[in-house]
């Protein structure tokens, strides 16, 4: 027992250098990708955000729509810019269901009155419970979900006029 | 000609690192009094001589000497004096001869004042300083030579990157360095008492000044970087659990247990393989996370140039020297004696389980750390967050506090679970009281701030009890260093917890005009303007803030724009009061008028960082007051 332990931090020391020396020769991807993609959307459950819009349930989405979930928030800035995108996402027929990450309904009537409402449903992500749970780490964020309830791609930022054809195409596929 | 000076020295001073080594394993072995003598010589001539190769290389920025490829790419003739000096060690070339030079002035300190110590474990510990300062000079040397001649001269520098030009920056990677480097004397020691089975009082004597000077460094290191994120990201928080942060935390928690290890050594002779051992993972871990920040091999915020080359380099120079000293330590610690036992019930047993508990934040911190790369190998990406660490560390650091709490108040070798009880009365007494007032006033409070605020009210009352029923004038110094930093240590965790569990936020997308609230304050938006600096523009949004009823007053967060490299940085305003911090940051704008605010109300979040210097403070008066007693104690032989 006593030679096991000692022999112990020698053994654990090659192990970590084996891991580190291997990590060197691969050169790390730097942008913070969803591991989600590809998987389905997983399960959860908010309450609506402001009156008179639904809440925002995971078990609706298996249903054979496509749909855009967007991740966002009255407070950001971003998210107002990519508010006329959005717009003629929803023109064209598409649902888009929002995820409002630690806001407030007050703030969000706001929002919705000058940037305008493309939402079907907006569920209260207060504690950000459910932004982490699809991978994303800031605001905006989109991710399409397919027919089956499928998340097939994850836009990271505003999404802005450039972004549409990436954005129109990834929904087609997904029908 | 000063390059070229410099690149002698530098040579030279690895000649006589081979000198050193070959003197100095002599030395051990034969135990002769002149070869002793010389490789003392030569160490302090090898520290001097790495010492002019970098005071030298100041010289070449302070001239701003364009002529020298590191001058020309990290410095610039309009820079002001004190971030040309900086600027000598802000890069990779600079940092890494900083490096050695405090690893020979350290080798070179050892040589002058080690009186105690026998004298073949010294030597074999010189000898073992020099091989390690051979690696990093033959690294500089070879690979990262700071003192390549650019010809023709560049007309002017090209670094005058603002975002560098913060004292905060200039002088958090030496602090840490001399931390890093200061545990090397820790492992050359033991290192050299592996070799000659030397372990004892007097061992442990000898290498406590050093931890205690390295565990100093490291602690203001660490908590100066922890201010200095919170302040300049921009982002609230005062840990991220970043890798560079976790390769900085790393070393001080070994450093932690090795300085509570060292001392049941000195005074009950205990502990011997094990000091041993936290002497050697203490400095890995000081390599190993300088390894990890600068390969670039963890993603990490802090971004370093990334050179595979030198990675693989130092990668080398790890696996000798951490490999070869664990190797050692499985050969060789069956020849170190078992030192003396203790019951269970004891300041030895308290100290133990310090170690232990020390130990298993370490174990997570370094798994979390490390576990993306294990997930890479196996062909996923991940990071690990804060939730993992703040889950598994955060128990584990409750149980160290209460041993923290009742370790001074034990009896060496053997003593009685009713007597610490006894003592124990009164720190439980005022966790309980937190804990009733909180669920009474603040009901529903988070399990995790909760029990951080009693362990802090416990541990700051538990810390004053080795003060009780001395005579305050008569008490040593080492004893108010120990009171100090367990205090601090309290302080801190208090105000982490406070943070926590009281902090307000508000994020709002505002106009020109309109006023928000968070907490006791109200923060009218009363302007946006556009304002240059020396080499960057900025958005200012003017805040007029009352706290109640009060005189108002501004706080101007900015958004700050650089071209060269173009880059976004938030600079948050912050007001500190007596019980808090309010602090803003500005966001993007919609285009339409409305910018994006972010307000925290953060009471006693400065308790964070007062704690820190408290603990550091308390180790240095640890190492100046044990200094001062062995001296008199010394003078009282003679």
């Amino acid at each position: 027992m006593r030679r096991v332990l000692i022999w112990a931090p020698l053994g654990l020391f090659v192990l970590v250098f084996a891991l580190v020396a291997g990590g060197l020769r691969a050169p790390a991807n730097r942008a913070v990708k969803s591991a989600m993609v590809g998987k389905p959307v997983p399960v959860f459950s908010l309450p609506s955000l402001v009156p008179g819009k639904p809440a925002v349930s995971s078990a609706g989405f298996a249903d054979g729509k496509v749909r855009l979930v967007n991740v966002f928030a009255s407070w950001c800035g971003p998210c107002i810019a990519e508010a006329p995108q959005l717009m003629k996402l929803k023109q064209s027929g598409i649902e888009i269901v929002g995820i409002a990450t630690a806001d407030k309904p007050e703030d969000m009537a706001d929002f919705l009155k000058t940037a305008g409402d493309p939402f079907t449903a907006i569920g209260d992500d207060r504690v950000r419970k459910v932004q982490f749970a699809l991978g994303s780490a800031g605001v905006p964020e989109s991710f399409v979900i397919d027919s089956s309830g499928k998340i097939v791609m994850q836009h990271i930022g505003y999404i802005g006029p450039q972004d549409m054809p990436k954005i129109l195409a990834a929904l087609a596929q997904a029908r | 000609m000063i390059a070229e000076g410099g690149l002698a020295a530098l040579w030279i001073a690895a000649a006589m690192a081979l000198v050193q080594l070959v003197l100095g394993g002599s030395a051990a072995k034969s135990g002769a009094d002149e070869l002793m003598r010389a490789t003392r010589k030569i160490a302090i001539v090898q520290g001097l001589l790495a010492l002019i190769a970098f005071l030298m290389l100041i010289w070449l920025f302070v001239r701003s000497d364009m002529s020298v490829l590191l001058v020309a790419t990290n410095s610039h003739s309009a820079k002001p004096l004190i971030y040309k000096i900086a600027g000598a060690w802000g890069n990779h070339e600079g940092s890494m001869l900083l490096w050695v030079t405090v690893l020979g002035v350290a080798g070179a300190g050892v040589a002058v004042f080690e009186r105690r110590l026998d004298g073949k474990t010294l030597a074999a510990t010189l000898a073992a300083q020099a091989v390690l300062a051979l690696g990093f000079y033959a690294f500089l040397l070879l690979a990262s030579n700071p003192f390549l001649r650019l010809d023709p001269a560049a007309p002017d520098g090209q670094g005058l990157n603002p975002l560098l030009q913060d004292p905060g920056l200039a002088f958090h990677p030496p602090t840490l360095y001399f931390g890093y480097v200061g545990l090397s004397v820790a492992f050359s020691f033991a290192v050299g008492a592996l070799l000659t089975g030397q372990v004892g009082p007097a061992f442990a004597r000898a290498m406590r000044p050093w931890v205690l000077i390295a565990w100093f460094f490291l602690t203001i290191g660490i908590t100066a970087g922890s201010y200095w994120a919170y302040y300049e990201l921009g982002w609230g928080g005062w840990w991220f659990w970043d890798p560079v942060e976790n390769a900085s935390l790393m070393p001080w928690l070994a450093a932690t247990a090795l300085l509570h290890s060292v001392t049941v050594l000195a005074t009950r002779d205990g502990l011997r393989a094990w000091t041993l051992m936290l002497a050697v993972v203490a400095f890995s871990m000081s390599m190993i996370g300088t390894f990890l920040v600068r390969s670039g091999i963890l993603v990490s915020v802090h971004a370093f140039a990334v050179d595979p080359t030198r990675g693989t380099f130092i990668l080398a120079l790890l696996a000798i020297y951490i490999g070869g000293a664990l190797a050692l330590f499985g050969w060789r610690v069956g020849t170190v004696k078992q030192g003396s036992t203790f019951q269970l019930v004891s300041r030895e047993g308290a100290l133990v389980l310090n170690n232990l508990l020390l130990s298993v934040i370490l174990g997570i911190v370094f798994i979390g750390t490390l576990y993306p790369l294990v997930a890479q190998a196996m062909g996923q990406q991940l990071s690990i967050g804060a939730p993992f660490f703040n889950k598994a560390a955060v128990p584990v650091t409750i149980a160290l506090v209460v041993a923290t709490m009742a370790g001074p108040m034990l009896k060496w070798r053997k003593d009685k679970w009713a007597a610490l009880g006894g003592k124990m009365l009164l720190p439980l007494a005022a966790a309980i009281t937190v804990v009733v007032i909180m669920m009474v006033v603040m009901p529903g409070t988070h399990i995790v701030p909760l029990l951080g605020l009693a362990a802090a009210a416990g541990l700051a009352v538990a810390s004053m009890v080795p003060l009780l029923g001395r005579n305050l004038r008569r008490t040593p110094l080492h004893i108010y260093g120990m009171v100090i930093s367990h205090f601090g240590v309290a302080v801190c965790i208090a105000g982490m917890a406070s943070d926590t569990a009281f902090k307000q936020e508000r994020l709002s997308a505002m106009r020109v005009g309109e006023t928000v609230s968070v907490g006791p304050f109200k923060a009218k938006l009363t302007e946006v303007r556009p304002i240059i600096g020396d080499n960057w523009s900025a958005l200012e949004a003017t805040l007029s803030v009352r706290r109640n009823d009060g005189a108002p007053f501004r706080l101007q967060p900015q958004q700050r724009y650089f071209s060269q490299p173009v880059t976004t940085t938030s600079e948050a305003a912050i007001s500190t009061m007596v019980d808090g911090q309010l602090y803003t940051v500005l966001g993007a704008s919609d285009g339409q008028g409305r910018y994006q605010l972010r307000l925290w109300w953060k009471p006693f979040v400065t308790f964070i960082w007062l704690g820190g210097f408290m603990i550091a403070l308390g180790g240095l008066m640890a190492m100046v007051g044990r200094l001062r007693r062995e001296r008199r104690v010394e003078e009282d032989a003679e």
